[in-house]
């Protein structure tokens, strides 16, 4: 079931509509999901609540493959959505890739991260 | 194929060294460590407490064999290395073991020097130098009463009071008159001593051993007078020689230690060495602090990245005897030419004295309250002119830490339920917790792992005291030369000088010019290096916005909830009628939660979502308000009373003044935020002496004030000078603005700023000096003709629109 809902990929949009080393959100009823796109275009998307006081993640300075949030400074990593260590906690991590242009989500996020 | 590091030493030096490897090149090394003794790697410093009773063996432990394994290292301990042959690039241990390498780490430490009398030899002489010692004095302790330690220095002091914390009746043995003659003064020295005999230690001042004297074990010392005392323990305490002999006989150049120049090289290329063992510039340490530097540096090195010298270093002591505090830096004795500055209150205990020469901090030495004492010791390393707070300077660093502590500064009498950090709710518990479970080191580590002092930094001195409380020593001195982040081994001053003179205009050039360890650099250097292109060129339109704090890249204040603020300006803190309605519509409009009057005479509307600002702005434009900058590190807001034009004791049009000042430098950025104030007289109702900038009026012209504010710790402002008209009042603003912006680091405010710097250099360049003042107010002029657009206008016109806008809504 989860894994036929993966194949669900819904478009969100093209690569050129996020800045490079910038992020877009995009609303669902599950909540905001940020997208991020690093310096090399890699797409990245996680749940837009820093696991710390809840942050909007999509609001922070994207380096590497780091987010720092807004709030309070906390650095996440972008391809697991893990915090960076000492800090512990994770983002939900959502699955994404780009077909040429385009940026392609899944909604299931990946599992194994309680920040739903 | 790795290559092959052999590190001989296995102390903090060398494994200190292995760790920043570690952390800068993973990869490059097969690494292994032989080490004489039979642990994994322990605190050196913290053999005290661990005789003393208040740590244990476990307590010390910096890295415990696992950690070995999970880094891949190969450990020999318990195996001393007899012999390097450098041309078959191989060492050799005392049991045969032989491992060759490509590259040869020396951390052979020191060895503790004893007094060659007869009798140095017997059983029940010791020295005071590892875990190995330590035992042998707990074995004495329970079997035996009385101890002499033989030196009344650093290392004889900490051991004698661990033996009395043993139950053992302990006598000093010391040559000189005084305690620790190389680290304090007779005063400092006498009240030390009252109080270590208070507690029950008794000391033998200016006496000499001639003879330790016993059949088998030792029974008794013979000084040269003559006179005998009775003892059933000896601790040589006399002090330590570099460890070089393996070294030497391998034919690598020493003289008092391994020579090694600036990147911890040896002569041999292949060879380094760091730690106690080595001699650079002449000096060989016996303390933590520089070890931790020449391990970065060596690290650095050897991991083939080619950055970084080591230059030396200004080393301080601390004493760590629990219930005393003792600090002691650089010369403090005083020699022809300096000056003396002394405090001292005999009952509380307390003795500060300074040792100044030219209005600059020589040395320093403290007793009974210490907290002042990385202050003092940050002046003296900096070389900081003291001369404009002289007066205050033996009083302390007014407010250190003092965010509702009130004047309990002693964190070791707090309990663990006392709050250091106030604003990331961190007690003195989970501070010492992290500190001892974690292994940290240094003030980041700290920082890191817990968050004290992360946020404004007001703690800053009560989480360093923590930290030489709880590992003891020196730990947390900062290396001098502060790199900007840790991108980067370059400080803002090196950043900067290199944008201007060498014309770099983005941020992608700096950081390939400059060697940035991370391709696109951190959320703390970005920011930075944006703002300085943007200082520096201020007509060539660079302004990486990604590069900016999300307040600045939009516009407004995130709040805790991810909504913004909206502070539209107040020219000098006055409105109208017209303004105000406009206000009032768009909160009925956009069911703002909270409309609250600033500390800046200005009106902010809290609560709004990101879609709604542009909108929110075209409504303010159309009344003619603009955006406030209350978001940026940037010109906030001048502030002003009504002045002449209405109070009875006015004496120029203060809110006039305010008005052109502020028409005159918004929209400026900075490198923290700005504020400004104007007083119609001297009851200074506008607050002008707590604000970056700030004028009172006197009825003969103006006083300008500098490097005042309010918050984190108050700073009243340093009188700047005084000048007749408005126009004077208007070129000096810029002057000053434009120096603070072409020299201050990024995110230091104007009061740390001119601390560091000193009045008197800002004095110089703009009251003395026209020309310069002239030139600076030019190039604020200058930069201003680029700055003064309103970005509320240019995004209620589209600009940036991705910013206000969600990608895409999805109904799933």
């Amino acid at each position: 079931m989860v894994a036929a809902m993966r194949e669900n990929w819904i478009d969100i949009g093209s690569l050129s509509e996020i800045p490079r080393l910038g992020a877009r959100v995009v609303r669902t009823r599950q909540g905001d999901i940020a997208v991020f796109r690093a310096a090399g275009d890699e797409i990245f998307a996680l749940r837009d609540k820093c696991p710390h006081r809840g942050g909007p993640l999509s609001q922070g300075i994207v380096h590497g493959k780091r987010v720092t949030c807004p709030l309070h400074d906390w650095k996440i990593h972008l391809d697991s959505g893990e915090a960076v260590a000492p800090d512990e906690g994770c983002a939900a991590s959502y699955p994404v890739k780009l077909e040429g242009d385009r940026i392609m989500l899944s909604l299931i996020p990946e599992e194994g991260c309680p920040n739903q | 194929m790795k290559e092959k590091l052999v590190v001989i030493g296995n102390g903090m030096a060398g494994i200190r060294t292995v760790e920043e490897l570690l952390k800068v090149s993973p990869e490059t090394y097969r690494i292994t460590v032989f080490g004489a003794e039979p642990y994994g790697n322990y605190n050196r410093i913290m053999l005290s407490p661990l005789l003393a009773g208040d740590k244990t063996i476990d307590d010390i432990m910096l890295n415990d064999e696992q950690w070995y394994v999970d880094n891949g290292i190969t450990l020999h301990k318990g195996k001393e290395v007899i012999e390097i042959d450098r041309v078959g690039r191989k060492v050799i241990a005392a049991d045969g073991t032989t491992e060759e390498y490509d590259r040869l780490l020396v951390a052979t430490g020191s060895t503790p020097f004893i007094i060659p009398v007869p009798g140095h030899d017997l059983e029940g002489v010791v020295s005071f130098r590892d875990i190995h010692d330590v035992d042998q004095m707990l074995a004495a302790a329970k079997q035996h009463t009385h101890a002499v330690v033989i030196g009344g220095g650093l290392l004889g002091l900490e051991a004698a009071n661990g033996l009395m914390q043993q139950g053992m009746s302990v006598t000093v043995v010391h040559i000189m008159d005084t305690l620790m003659e190389r680290q304090l003064d007779v005063p400092a020295a006498q009240m030390l001593q009252a109080s270590l005999e208070a507690r029950g230690m008794n000391f033998l001042m200016g006496a000499e051993t001639e003879a330790i004297i016993g059949k088998d074990h030792v029974e008794k010392l013979r000084f040269k007078d003559g006179t005998e005392i009775y003892t059933d323990l000896v601790v040589m305490a006399v002090g330590i020689r570099p460890n070089f002999a393996l070294a030497e006989k391998a034919g690598i150049h020493c003289e008092r230690g391994i020579v090694v120049s600036d990147t911890m090289q040896t002569f041999d290329p292949r060879i380094y060495a760091v730690g106690e063992c080595v001699q650079h510039r002449g000096v060989a340490y016996g303390l933590v602090a520089p070890l931790f530097e020449m391990a970065r540096v060596c690290a650095n090195h050897l991991g083939q990245h080619g950055i970084g010298r080591y230059v030396g270093t200004v080393t301080s002591t601390k004493l760590k005897v629990t219930g005393i505090d003792l600090f002691s830096a650089g010369n403090f004795s005083g020699e022809e030419g300096t000056e003396e500055l002394v405090f001292q209150d005999a009952a509380r205990g307390v003795y500060r004295k300074l040792v100044v020469q030219d209005n600059r901090i020589k040395g320093a030495v403290m007793y009974g309250d210490t907290i002042d004492g990385s202050w003092y010791f940050d002046l003296m390393r900096d070389g900081t002119d003291i001369s404009d707070f002289r007066e205050n300077l033996l009083f302390g660093q007014a407010h250190l830490g003092d965010s509702g502590h009130g004047d309990d500064n002693r964190v070791v009498a707090m309990a663990d339920s006392a709050e250091i950090c106030g604003c990331n709710g961190v007690c003195k518990g989970d501070i010492v917790k992290a500190i001892s479970e974690k292994k940290l080191f240094t003030l980041e580590d700290v920082r890191a792992h817990t968050k004290a002092s992360s946020s404004c930094g007001s703690c800053t001195g009560l989480v360093e005291a923590l930290l030489s409380h709880t590992v003891g020593g020196d730990y947390s001195t900062a290396p001098h030369q502060k790199p900007l982040c840790g991108c980067t081994e370059h400080t803002h001053d090196e950043v900067r000088t290199a944008i201007k003179e060498q014309g770099l205009k983005s941020i992608q050039t700096i950081m390939t010019t400059l060697g940035w360890d991370n391709p696109d650099g951190c959320s703390k250097c970005r920011p930075a290096l944006n703002y300085y292109l943007v200082c520096q060129w201020p007509a060539e339109g660079i302004d990486d916005y990604q590069s900016r704090f999300i307040n600045e890249r939009v516009h407004a204040n995130i709040q805790k909830d991810g909504t913004y603020s909206v502070i539209p300006r107040m020219w000098g803190g006055g409105t109208t009628p017209k303004e105000l309605r406009a206000i009032a519509d768009v909160a009925e409009k956009y069911n703002v939660k909270t409309v609250h009057v600033t500390g800046g005479q200005r009106i902010a509307l809290y609560g709004l979502k990101k879609e709604e600002l542009p909108g929110i702005w075209y409504e303010l434009n159309q009344a003619g308000l603009v955006s406030g900058h209350a978001y940026g590190k940037a010109l906030r807001t001048v502030k002003t009373c009504v002045g002449k034009e209405w109070c009875r004791f006015g004496t120029q049009d203060s809110t006039h003044l305010g008005i052109e000042l502020e028409k005159m430098t918004w929209g400026s950025w900075t490198p923290h935020k700005f504020k400004m104030a104007v007083s119609g007289c001297p009851r200074n109702c506008a607050e002008a002496t707590i604000k970056d900038f700030g004028v009172v009026c006197v009825d003969s012209g103006y006083e300008l004030h500098v490097g005042g504010n309010g918050g984190i710790k108050v700073r009243a402002t340093d009188l700047l000078c005084a000048v007749k008209s408005e126009k004077e009042v208007l070129e000096y603003t810029a002057a000053f603005m434009q120096l603070y912006r072409e020299e201050a680091h990024y995110l230091e405010r104007t009061a740390p700023w001119i601390e560091r710097v000193g009045l008197t250099y800002v004095k110089e360049r703009i009251v003395e000096d026209e020309t310069n003042r002239k030139a600076l107010a030019e190039r604020f002029r200058y930069s201003q003709k680029y700055m003064q657009a309103d970005p509320w206008q240019a995004r209620a016109e589209g600009t940036d629109k991705h910013e206000f806008e969600p990608l895409k809504v999805v109904a799933g």
